[in-house]
């Protein structure tokens, strides 16, 4: 690792001064991607912005069907909340199967949204979900959030404040992990809301996260896992690497979507 | 004291300080002065060497110096060398190309290293490591061993015409070229076992300090053999005289083989120690190991083995290409060849066996021993051919390998070895009973209603072990002798002191040899103590690999432990006036037979140094020492049972069943042994469906470079295992010891893919069987 200045601002405000302030400067939620690209000199800012104490940006609220959830939310935080649970457990589930517990108890939800990595859980759920992501300067609809790999509509001095979404009627996620790194390999997050079904898929994407139009069709026509049947979506845009072709990852699609489905019916 | 002896379960003594983190490893150690280094690297994984300019390197803060391999040549540092000749068919000797320390002209490997830095902080020497200049000129690489062997490939070594290190061979081809002509039935395979990265927990460090007054060297460093590093150092490197070199290999956090081989650090952490008077420590970051440490297997394999009509074996053949990586590591000659071919006959009675063997350069790291080290290698052909052929000749796995089972011993194989001992029936039964063999078809059946695939494969593994006589390997073309050191010190007080020339890294032989002398005298394993690991403390040895200490290293303490039983006897005759023969050693006390006169040890001891009451003739004092060389390889056997069930939809496998039957001869700490077991499974299983490395075949880059990529076992990979052992005791050794620390990594890699193959009925998959893999396989199965 460089050296680098380590900033603990407490207000948004102050952070975004900290960072405006500084000659390369860079937010760190969790740190779970940046620290080790630091740690393996792949990163290298001349300070560091940290956003886990700045206590506006904690903490989850359910206002009937409305959930928020800050920021500097852990995942951990997430997997535990007992009213969120109560409203919408995929994402308590889903939340529980990132990383391992060292990741959950530092990764956050702004972290990963803002990192927005193709192979991150919360991508897939915000697009499904249709969820608003919160910044101190505006508020961003998903299908307008995610931009591409690692690539969002945040602006440099831009902080994710918060995101937030309607419960919908049923969701559900299912991930098939990378057998080495256990990030998703292709994971299918499925909502049916009010304005229809919704299926986002991570981890297979080239541009990152992206909406399976295919998946969609089919569970408008029946929520279930049995609309998916000789279902398939295309492989073309899909991810190629050792671990998985585009055209194992375009079978995943629809095997995880599936599977997605079942759960949220289950649940 | 019978609770503390030969074959208790004894929980392990190291594991206090281990589990509590207050283990004493090379990166723990300070030595006043002290500063750190990093290497500068090659990039590239074939390029030369134009130009090296640290001059910007020297001006960074805290740098003290930037060497070069022109400096280490200069100073007269050696190249490093494979410590095992072997020679072609053609009677030629092997190709040895040139390994500097430091690259000088060319870099042949990603992560060759170039140059080292030495500055006050290990952020200063990586920061002036980056502003070291290479001028690089890129070359052609190649990484895939078949394709470097072929015309036009580029060329690594002017010493190695083609890239060939060696063309040797094994058994009669014209006798095996016959058989198979006039066979009932010939099962075909090419079998590729894949590369792996060893992965110790510990990086490798080293920290080289030179003593100016004294004009004294020493190196503490990640070693499985200490002993053998200070004498290459000093008889190939220049680096320094035995006698003015001390090495050290404190706690050592895994090896696996991995840690058997010097590497150039070390030698260059001492040598850059020496030339710049400040002692040098390095440690490994976790890339630098994916990129550096001897990595692993790496073979290509064209088999036939031919059947008779009442399916009996007839002749094996075998035609391997063998992956060398950039430079001969020093066992690396041994490991495809002595270790490998010489188990081809596996369990069985084959008649007539040939190998072949091609060593051949290639631009990626280089591969020696790790974890079985040629005999996983043996074992999966062996193994896999013989279950391909089973299913093409319609008959039972089981019963084919029943039919063929070497029955009698000694048994003399084709290839060299002479089994001593073995009842293979006996592993199969036992496994075939513990997995419920005969019920498999009824849970095939139940898999198959919900959805899954369930497949069954089974592995009759034979390995040897305990490395062999002096002699006998010494006429293969090894360095060194193989024997074992043992010195017992009995201190005044009687408390006692085992000098072993094993080393322990991670195997328990401060527990399981303090066992052995429990047994002997009856004394609590609190008032013995293993001493291992320092040139200046133990005299010679010959350190641990090939699952030896046991069979080897045990044997030199039980035979020190026999003299100091002979002289403690006679002493106690003298005191207690009586016969000799009738002096029995019982619970911590020397007794008269029969009579209730006692001399407990402690009063013994101190009557040994008090001197004052001693036989004729007698010494004072009471020590003894021994050097142990086996008469033969041990040879543990077993039978590994694996049952699967596939996902169809994603090609995942999961085990849901995992038998091990081994026959290890005479048990020291059951606990330890299961351990060793689960293990070595773990790492075969990691092998067969998760461990796969990966070089770019058009850049030479190493893309598994880290876990990301890598995939390692975890816990949730592997499913509770069910071992057992019925053992026949080893006739070669006192102890009657076989060892086990590699057979879990030897036997479970075919059992896995048996098991998977039988699952999907697809036959040509590789390891690892990745999900991805699987799913390919079961789709293209589905198309025809």
């Amino acid at each position: 690792m460089y050296s680098t200045t380590y900033h603990r601002p407490t207000t948004v405000a102050d952070a975004v001064k900290l960072r405006k302030k500084a000659e390369d400067g860079q937010f760190v939620s969790g740190g779970m991607t940046l620290i080790p690209a630091m740690k393996t000199r792949l990163a290298a800012p001349s300070d560091l912005v940290d956003l886990r104490h700045v206590g506006e940006l904690k903490g989850i609220k359910v206002s009937g069907k409305t959930v928020t959830i800050g920021a500097a939310t852990t995942h951990a935080e997430v997997a535990e909340s007992a009213k969120l649970r109560k409203v919408c457990p995929a994402i308590c589930d889903l939340a529980a199967h990132i990383g391992d517990p060292h990741v959950r108890h530092m990764g956050t939800i702004g972290g990963s949204l803002a990192n927005n990595d193709p192979s991150a859980d919360y991508p897939a759920a915000m697009l499904a979900l249709g969820a608003t992501i919160v910044t101190d300067k505006r508020e961003l609809a998903a299908d307008k959030f995610f931009k591409g790999l690692f690539e969002t509509a945040l602006k440099d001095d831009e902080i994710v404040t918060a995101v937030t979404f309607t419960v919908p009627a049923k969701c559900g996620y299912a991930k098939f992990p990378n057998p080495a790194s256990r990030y998703a390999m292709t994971g299918v997050f499925v909502a049916k809301t009010k304005d229809g079904v919704r299926a986002a898929v991570t981890g297979a994407g080239e541009d990152g996260v992206f909406r399976a139009r295919e998946v969609e069709a089919a569970l408008a026509k029946k929520f279930d896992a049995s609309a998916l049947e000789g279902v398939s979506v295309p492989s073309k845009d899909l991810m190629s690497d050792i671990h998985a072709s585009a055209e194992y990852r375009a079978n995943l699609v629809v095997v995880m979507a599936k599977r997605a489905v079942a759960a949220a019916n289950a649940g | 004291m019978a609770m503390e002896g030969i074959g208790a379960r004894v929980a392990r003594k190291e594991d206090k300080r281990f589990i509590t983190g207050s283990g004493s490893y090379v990166d723990d150690m300070v030595v006043p002065g002290m500063k750190h280094s990093a290497f500068v690297r090659s990039p590239h994984a074939h390029a030369d060497i134009k130009k090296i300019d640290t001059k910007a390197a020297e001006k960074m803060p805290g740098v003290i110096a930037v060497l070069t391999g022109k400096q280490l040549k200069s100073d007269g540092i050696g190249n490093l060398i494979c410590g095992w000749m072997v020679h072609s068919k053609d009677g030629s000797p092997m190709n040895m190309g040139a390994w500097s320390p430091l690259a000088v002209d060319r870099a042949r490997y990603v992560g060759d290293a170039v140059a080292i830095v030495v500055a006050e902080t290990k952020g200063q020497a990586r920061d002036a490591a980056e502003a070291v200049e290479v001028a690089y000129k890129e070359k052609k690489s190649v990484t895939d061993a078949v394709a470097a062997l072929k015309k036009g490939a580029p060329q690594l070594h002017p010493e190695a015409a083609g890239n060939l290190i060696y063309d040797w061979e094994i058994g009669e081809a014209a006798a095996v070229d016959k058989a198979i002509a006039s066979a009932a039935h010939v099962t075909t395979m090419r079998i590729v076992n894949n590369r792996l990265v060893p992965n110790a927990m510990e990086p490798r460090a080293a920290l080289g300090h030179y003593d100016r007054a004294e004009d004294h060297h020493t190196l503490w460093t990640t070693s499985q053999n200490p002993h053998v590093a200070r004498v290459v150092m000093s008889a190939f490197y220049n680096v320094a005289p035995e006698n003015k070199l001390r090495v050290i290999a404190p706690d050592v956090g895994g090896g696996f083989g991995s840690k058997i081989f010097i590497y150039p650090e070390e030698i260059v952490c001492l040598w850059a120690s020496r030339r710049t008077g400040v002692p040098v420590k390095w440690v490994a970051d976790r890339t630098e190991s994916f990129m550096c440490d001897a990595h692993g297997r790496d073979h290509v394999s064209e088999v036939q083995l031919a059947f008779d009509q009442n399916n009996r074996m007839t002749a094996l053949k075998v035609d391997t290409v063998a992956n060398f990586g950039a430079y001969m590591s020093l066992f690396s000659s041994a490991v495809p060849t002595y270790l490998y071919a010489t188990l081809l006959s596996g369990q069985y009675a084959i008649p007539q066996i040939h190998c072949n063997v091609r060593a051949v350069y290639t631009n990626t790291a280089p591969v020696d021993a790790y974890r079985g080290a040629g005999r996983p290698e043996a074992t999966y052909v062996v193994e896999r051919v013989v279950e391909t052929a089973a299913r093409e000749l319609g008959v039972s796995p089981a019963e084919l390998r029943r039919r063929n089972f070497i029955t009698s011993f000694p048994h003399q194989t084709p290839v060299i070895m002479n089994y001593d001992a073995g009842d293979y029936a006996a592993s199969l039964d036992a496994a075939m009973k513990a997995a419920d063999y005969a019920g498999f078809e009824k849970r095939r059946d139940k898999a198959k209603k919900a959805g899954k695939l369930r497949g069954i494969g089974m592995s009759c593994y034979i390995e040897a072990c305990g490395i062999a006589p002096s002699s006998a390997v010494g006429s293969l073309g090894a360095g060194v002798g193989l024997w074992e050191s043992a010195e017992v010190r009995v201190n005044m007080a009687g408390t006692i002191e085992v000098l072993t020339g094993s080393h322990s890294h991670g195997q328990g032989h401060e527990t399981t040899f303090a066992q052995l002398v429990s047994q002997r005298l009856g004394l609590p394993l609190d008032q013995i103590s293993i001493v291992h690991g320092d040139t200046d403390k133990v005299q010679m040895g010959m350190g641990t690999y090939g699952s030896r200490s046991g069979a080897v290293g045990m044997s030199a303490i039980a035979k020190a432990l026999d003299k100091v039983e002979v002289k403690a006897k006679k002493l106690a005759a003298h005191l207690m006036e009586a016969d000799e023969g009738d002096i029995v050693i019982e619970n911590g006390e020397l007794k008269v037979a029969g009579t209730d006169k006692t001399v407990p040890w402690s009063q013994l001891a101190l009557a040994a140094y008090a001197a004052h009451n001693l036989p004729e003739g007698m010494e004072p004092g009471l020590k003894e020492g021994a050097f142990y060389d086996p008469t033969n390889f041990t040879f543990p056997a077993g039978c590994y049972i694996c049952e699967v069930e596939v996902d169809p939809e994603t090609g995942r496998t999961e085990i849901v069943q995992f038998v091990a039957a081994d026959d290890f001869g005479n048990i020291i700490n059951p606990m330890i042994v299961e351990g060793q077991v689960h293990g070595g499974l773990a790492q075969g299983i990691g092998q067969a469906m998760l461990e796969g490395t990966h070089y770019d075949a058009e850049s030479g880059q190493l893309i598994t470079a880290s876990y990301m990529d890598y995939c390692m076992p975890r816990a949730d990979d592997l499913p509770s295992f069910q071992v057992s052992t019925s053992n026949t005791p080893c006739p070669g050794n006192p102890l009657g010891i076989k060892g086990c620390g590699e057979a879990g990594a030897i036997g479970s890699p075919p059992a896995v893919m048996n098991a998977i193959t039988d699952a999907i009925g697809d036959n040509d998959l590789t390891m690892p069987a990745t999900p991805q893999k699987v799913w390919a396989a079961l789709k293209a199965a589905t198309r025809h």
